[in-house]
């Protein structure tokens, strides 16, 4: 049985780890980009912000002050049980972000969209936003929080089948270069692209895309694996870097997920993730441990799976960690 | 190739800036701070530009002229004072409307911010009264930033404002990095660099056919059908 309070505990932990300590997977491929910039711009920009992160750890302070919407997916065991019941992690993960505003400091981001009131505390109505989703064969709990910028940088498109590929590059671009100017969208970052299910699924795939999979993270179908290729090769051709300077820096990674859709349909939604990308997760063993990591491992095989069962044999290994 | 890169020019500046240091100032340079900064966006603007209120502070420009568009992430500290963690700016360009004004009220000398602002701001607005504009580096440098904050002189309209909007007066120390954006002549970085990206932009899209169904803004006419 997990605790109401690791919950909570674990919760908090993440946010200001999320908050302060840049993933290593995207930092591994910020460095890796700055050896390929050839923008005298777009590099020192690069090379302040590894600065940045170095700064953030040493001093145990956020590495933005935009705290974004911070908010918490949660992956449950199948065979998970948790005191005070799923409520109470809804509970726990509200306090935690309320407790971390305070102590981390995190920027008090979240106001009511009409009359612009807060609560001083990232807490309000459908925020922090929790999404849910569920593992086969464990007993533990995944939490995972993501620390992602509001404004700008995503679209969403209805394209139809005959537009093809075609179609979903040219609102890949329209997306990276409306936001990349003046360097909106704080590029480079992890750019998630949602091809296929409901409008609202299509959004969910994408940005999930982008928070969730880390650096050098393929698709398991190779032709998805190579489309994600192409597309970030597409992306940093364009010509632009960070900031909207000439550069060659704008996609670290591209994830493409999709989801059975409408017939005559394909939407697409495209998301890019922070510069400084923001996100931790903390498993919360049934034994009363808790270990933390920074690759979230949302996208299970039972996540893709594509009939009524799923790949029973696969699970276990994909979900160890 | 990472040989071919040029290092740019650093800068170190004293607040209130002198308006022969402001002039020395080249788009691109890297600049860092030492004095005091003050924040306003829309709140404090909405007060004393449109409402007329005075400034909570005497004579501003002696104090500071440099006026940065950002919300620190702070929290009182328990002991009556602050605890600033990150500070990070906020996109400029929707402050475009009140900056003739508060620059004229102010003596405001340097605009720091996320992004710049449109080159007509920086020639008809910025320039004119010996202004130029800061940008903050990767809109993420939060850390660097709040290293460079050694102490919040004071706080205005807090309860009113809310930490995001309130008035800070922030005394920094090697506070940076910022890229100047425009100079005194009202020249701009990003409208350079965004002119010389724009030009690769047409053969990005060749041979990409467009979707069967369009979108407005790709018309404007609202009476046209999108297919």
């Amino acid at each position: 049985m997990i605790a109401h309070e690791q919950v909570e505990t674990a919760a908090y932990e993440i946010m200001k780890k999320a908050a302060i300590d840049i993933p290593e997977d995207y930092l591994g491929g910020v460095k890796g980009m700055i050896d390929l910039e050839t923008g005298d711009l777009s590099s020192f920009v690069l090379k302040s912000m590894v600065d940045n992160w170095e700064a953030a750890t040493e001093d145990r302070r956020p590495m933005c002050a935009d705290t974004g919407l911070p908010r918490y997916y949660v992956k449950v065991g199948n065979e998970a049980r948790v005191a005070g019941g799923f409520c109470g992690v809804e509970e726990a993960l509200r306090s935690a972000t309320a407790r971390a505003t305070q102590d981390v400091p995190l920027r008090p981001n979240r106001v009511h969209p009409l009359w612009r009131t807060e609560h001083n505390n990232n807490v309000g109505i459908n925020a922090p936003e929790i999404e849910w989703s569920f593992e086969p064969d464990a007993d533990w709990i995944d939490v995972t929080t993501v620390h992602k910028g509001g404004l700008f940088g995503t679209d969403y498109r209805m394209l139809f089948p005959g537009d093809g590929i075609d179609g979903i590059k040219r609102v890949f671009l329209d997306t990276l270069i409306a936001f990349g100017k003046r360097g909106l969208a704080c590029q480079p970052a992890i750019v998630g692209v949602g091809v296929g299910g409901s409008k609202d699924i299509c959004m969910t795939l994408g940005k999930q895309a982008a928070c969730l999979r880390v650096v050098g993270d393929a698709n398991p179908d190779p032709k998805i694996a190579a489309l994600e290729q192409e597309l970030k090769e597409l992306g940093n051709r364009i010509g632009m870097g960070a900031m909207g300077f000439v550069g060659s820096s704008m996609v670290v990674d591209c994830h493409v997920e999709v989801g059975y859709t409408h017939t005559g349909g394909m939407p697409v939604s495209v998301h890019t993730f922070c510069l400084s990308s923001r996100r931790a997760t903390a498993r919360l063993h049934a034994d009363g441990r808790t270990s933390y990591r920074t690759d979230p491992k949302w996208f299970t095989p039972y996540m893709r799976r594509e009939t009524i069962g799923w790949p029973r044999s696969d699970t276990s290994s994909a979900s160890a960690g | 190739m990472a040989e071919e890169r040029h290092e740019l020019r650093q800068r170190r500046l004293t607040l209130p800036a002198s308006a022969e240091a402001i002039a020395e100032l080249e788009p691109g340079n890297v600049v860092y701070l030492d004095g005091v900064v003050y924040t306003a966006r829309e709140g404090v603007y909405q007060k004393v530009v449109v409402e007329r209120e005075a400034l909570p502070v005497a004579d501003l420009a002696s104090v500071s002229n440099a006026n940065f568009h950002c919300s620190p992430a702070a929290a009182p500290d328990g002991k009556g004072g602050y605890n600033v963690g990150g500070v990070t700016a906020t996109a400029s360009f929707r402050f475009s409307k009140y900056l003739a004004d508060w620059l004229d009220l102010t003596g405001t000398k340097i605009v720091i911010g996320k992004g710049g602002m449109g080159a007509g701001d920086y020639k008809e607005v910025l320039a004119p009264r010996g202004a130029i504009y800061l940008t903050t580096v990767g809109y993420g440098t939060g850390a660097l930033l709040g290293r460079g904050v050694k102490a919040v002189e004071s706080v205005h309209w807090l309860e009113e404002l809310g930490i995001a909007q309130a008035m800070w007066l922030f005394r920094v120390k090697n506070f940076g990095p910022f890229l100047v954006d425009s100079d005194t002549a009202g020249n701009s970085l990003f409208q350079r660099q965004g002119e010389l990206v724009n030009a690769g932009i047409e053969a990005l899209y060749a041979g990409l056919k467009p979707p069967a169904l369009r979108r407005y803004g790709e018309t404007d006419d609202r009476r046209d059908e999108l297919l």
